[in-house]
């Protein structure tokens, strides 16, 4: 069959230029983590030796670890704020038969769309005449703001994908309203749900943007920190410090993964299915 | 034997450890329609498939007017294929998808368009050239995959289960359609389906299909007088089977001691005296009288009516045979018919030798 | 009555989001006194311009390096089997997920003069003699920012292909089309939708980009975002930057509605 080493030849240069596009977008990742595990003091790579110096250096680092802190402490409260409200909105838009629902939705899904720095700038300006620029909770408003809509895609995609009709038969079935949301719907919305708030403390804690305006020497975040740290004398630090997030990011996404193997699997298969909106803010 | 058109010689398909395909045999003349009749699974899309050079076999050959196929790619094997959703192209108009083909073979404008036109007449569609298919009905879709399969005038066409998606009456018409372009163009078919009417209508020959094997290829007739298995006899028309162990096999004759008594039926294979067998006997071969009649060379059952079913142009009969088996008897609902049995009667079925095939009990 | 659930969020979204862009894109005509003088300034100074000019460049060059590096992996993973493919969306989905400052700051390790991609030129494969300049120049942010911008384009992209018929491809070859026209008249055309809306996305969110620039870029690669941050906070020009804001929104938004246009008139 000649023609087949032809059909052959269109895999083998596919399969190339995928390995090389692979290679591209995971290895700049890897390296950081390895890098992270430098024994020199700067960023070569491949690294003279192997060493735990860079994380042995943050862990005693009050710099690092208090950024770190400030990160977590806005993250959780963040992360809880914008579950709670993003699926009351996301359960009130699928069956509150709101007029006006679409117009609803798209100023919930803003945040997403307006470029980040133009959001922080406005946030700098009016936060800082509310007093609350440099201050944890003026972050955490920041943040819930910001990872809302994501929590929104994903539980009202969620939601779209649970019958309402389920409902109706919990109610024929002799449950009230209430009962039917918990026991029927809440449960299926669930895995959603916490697709969401993984999704939002990821964003809050690699927020880098609008966490730079709001920040102060006292309140700096870890992505502020490194943000400062990067554009000066650089070492294997920040690698290290780098490689966390990337930990993080990883355990999430593997997590969230995990989570929603079965039909409801909003974040990983609205990717696969490419419905996600736009991603993380740059 | 490599003359006509196709051949198909001991070709297989496997994937993994299962085997689509099992060796299969089986010639094409010119301007034949044969139909590749069996369940889903069968291996018939797969061999469509194979003909067509979208799949390649695992051993075999297949040789188109007497040339191996193997080495050509799809683009080159100048053969029409209607796909079973059509496959039209969504983003064309149907003037273009029908064109499709020829300007894969460089002809000159002017020429395209004529053709275009012409076959557009022939399956009656004329003037939906500019047309999306999308805005087509089921059925005139249908029409355009057609006519884009047949507007490069290939020797073969091949058709794959094409109007499963339309409903019945339409797919009736469809089907005389297809018939009268085949007289009309003189292309050699090979049709797909799992509907054994639909194959009765429509084709020369007729090739079942079982789990991977051409259980048997024949005219309609003989597939239907001259079943050589129980699957053929089951799957082409109804047939009643009564199992039993051969008790004299000579002359194409052959005697089963079943349930009911000896019966008799023709048989094309040897027999070993003792093995077991079944009777073949169509329902509308049985004959049903009130009571036993003079012994003949009519073999007779005893039983009663347990089920009446009226078609309309039908009536079957259920009956309870004294052995302890099912028969099935057909009978026209009008016409020359005494008084028809109701349920319970005691009745006695029936039926001559001729009319009976004994098959091998492969179950 | 249930309706009333969507308030917390709503009251959120308007008070901590609606309110401060609104504000700062009011102050573009407001500050100092109402004027439309920032606007003016824009448009006049050379160095606005050139940097307005910069911003839809280097987004353009962004997505068109991602069509090219991105149709082969969304048409990789329409094409394989379930297990792959769910590697492949991992593999896509994974630089999503993480930090985009890590992401630049592994590529600044990555392009500098010593750095793995130009060891690997001079010393291994010696390719070239002397190391190439890969950051604080252009051809950095284009690599970052191609980078980080890539599964935009993929996913939308795989969505489409995963929904292209199998059989279409067939019936291509089977009237006598041989892979490369096949593919060219009735694959890439039906991919168009999904090309199309990668690219917005990657445009779009490539126009307010401000990390990958500031970190990877030179002086004169500066973009929309980094010029509305050196106004607040080197020259606390406030209408400047509300003024920038107010064209970077307007270009986002108008890329957005001309393309749901061209979609609803240009298709069949």
């Amino acid at each position: 069959m000649t023609w087949v080493y032809s059909e052959r030849f269109w895999l083998s240069l596919r399969a190339a230029i995928c390995l090389g596009v692979i290679l591209f977008l995971i290895s700049p990742m890897v390296i950081v983590v390895i890098i992270s595990f430098s024994s020199a003091p700067f960023l070569t790579f491949p690294p003279p030796g192997l060493s735990l110096q860079w994380y042995r250096k943050l862990s005693s680092s009050s710099v690092w670890l208090d950024a770190i802190a400030t990160s977590a402490t806005i993250m959780l409260p963040s992360a809880l704020i914008a579950t709670a409200a993003g699926t009351a909105a996301a359960v009130g838009l699928a069956r509150g038969r709101i007029p006006g629902a679409a117009l609803i939705a798209s100023l919930i899904m803003a945040p997403m769309i307006v470029p980040v720095i133009i959001t922080a700038a406005g946030m700098l300006g009016v936060f800082r005449s509310w007093g609350l620029q440099g201050t944890r909770l003026g972050l955490i408003f920041a943040h819930t703001t910001l990872a809302i809509p994501y929590v929104v895609f994903t539980v009202l995609a969620a939601m779209r994908l649970v019958d309402d009709q389920l409902e109706s038969a919990a109610l024929t079935l002799g449950a009230t309203r209430w009962r039917a949301f918990w026991r029927v719907t809440f449960p299926l919305i669930l895995p959603a749900m916490l697709s969401g708030m993984l999704f939002a403390m990821v964003i809050s804690f690699d927020e880098l943007v609008v966490s730079i305006f709001l920040s102060s020497p006292t309140v700096r975040p870890v992505t502020v920190q490194m943000w400062s740290d990067v554009r000066g004398d650089v070492d294997p630090t920040i690698a290290a410090i780098g490689a966390l997030l990337l930990a993080f990011s990883v355990g999430a996404l593997g997590l969230e993964t995990v989570l929603n193997r079965q039909r409801a699997r909003p974040v990983v298969a609205a990717a696969a299915e490419g419905t996600l909106p736009q991603g993380v803010a740059p | 034997m490599t003359q006509g058109l196709l051949h198909l010689n001991e070709v297989s398909k496997a994937f993994g450890t299962i085997i689509a395909v099992d060796r299969i045999c089986f010639s094409l003349a010119e301007g034949e329609f044969l139909s590749l009749l069996g369940p889903s699974g069968s291996g018939k899309t797969t061999t469509l498939q194979m003909i067509a050079g979208l799949t390649h076999p695992t051993s075999g050959e297949i040789r188109l007017a007497g040339r191996p196929i193997g080495p050509l790619p799809p683009y080159k094997r100048d053969i029409g294929m209607v796909f079973q959703n059509y496959a039209l192209f969504p983003h064309l108009t149907v003037a273009r998808n029908i064109a499709f083909p020829l300007e894969m073979r460089h002809m000159r404008r002017a020429e395209i368009l004529r053709r275009v036109e012409a076959v557009l007449r022939l399956v009656d569609l004329s003037g939906y050239g500019d047309r999306y298919p999308r805005q087509l009905s089921g059925g005139q879709q249908q029409r355009v995959a057609l006519a884009r399969a047949i507007v490069f005038e290939p020797k073969l066409l091949l058709m794959d289960e094409p109007l499963g998606a339309l409903d019945k009456k339409l797919r009736e018409q469809m089907q005389l359609e297809i018939k009268h372009l085949h007289k009309r163009l003189g292309v050699s078919i090979i049709y797909v389906t799992h509907d054994q009417d639909e194959a009765l209508v429509m084709s020369n020959r007729i090739g079942v299909f079982n789990r991977g094997r051409l259980e048997q290829i024949g005219t309609v007739e003989q597939l239907y007088e001259q079943p050589m298995t129980r699957f053929v006899a089951e799957f082409v028309g109804e047939s009643n089977m009564v199992s039993g162990a051969v008790r004299e096999a000579a002359n194409g004759r052959c005697t089963l001691e079943t349930a009911d008594g000896p019966l008799r039926g023709r048989a094309r294979q040897a027999f070993t005296i003792g093995s077991a067998a079944l009777i073949s006997v169509r329902p509308e071969r049985v004959r049903l009288e009130p009571e036993a009649g003079a012994a003949g060379d009519r073999d007779q059952i005893q039983g009663h009516i347990c089920e009446v079913i009226y078609m309309g142009r039908l009536r079957k009969y259920v009956i309870d045979t004294a052995g302890g088996q099912k028969l099935v008897v057909a009978r026209q609902a009008a016409g020359v018919e005494a008084k028809p049995f109701s349920v319970g009667d005691a009745v006695v079925a029936t039926f001559a030798a001729d009319d009976a095939v004994v098959l091998e009990d492969t179950r | 009555m249930r309706g009333w659930l969507v308030v917390p969020a709503v009251l959120i979204v308007v008070v901590l989001f609606a309110y401060p862009v609104s504000w700062l894109l009011v102050l573009s005509v407001t500050d100092p006194e109402p004027t439309l003088r920032n606007f003016k300034m824009l448009i006049e100074a050379p160095v606005y311009l050139r940097a307005l000019w910069n911003t839809i460049l280097i987004s353009g060059s962004v997505t068109l390096l991602c069509m090219l590096l991105g149709y082969p992996i969304a048409y990789t993973m329409a094409h394989v089997g379930d297990r792959l493919r769910r590697l492949l969306v991992f593999i896509v989905l994974f630089p999503f997920w993480s930090s985009i400052l890590v992401r630049t700051f592994a590529w600044m390790v990555l392009l500098q003069q010593k750095g793995l991609i130009n060891k690997m030129l001079v010393d291994y494969l010696g390719l070239v003699e002397t190391p190439l300049t890969l950051i604080y120049n252009r051809t950095g942010v284009l690599i970052g920012m191609s980078h980080i911008l890539l599964p935009f384009m993929i996913l939308p992209l795989y969505s489409v292909l995963s929904r292209i018929e199998p059989s279409l491809s067939q019936a291509a070859a089977s009237l006598g089309a041989p892979p490369v026209r096949s593919f060219v008249r009735v694959y890439l055309p039906l991919s168009l939708p999904g090309l199309v809306a990668g690219s917005v996305l990657v445009f779009v969110i490539g126009l307010g980009y401000y990390i990958t620039p500031a970190l990877l870029g030179g002086p004169g690669d500066a973009m929309i975002a980094q010029l509305i941050e050196m106004q607040i906070a080197d020259f606390g020009n406030w209408g400047l930057a509300g003024a920038l804001a107010v064209i970077l929104l307007l270009g986002t938004t108008m890329t957005f509605l001309l393309v749901s246009r061209s979609l609803i008139e240009g298709g069949p």
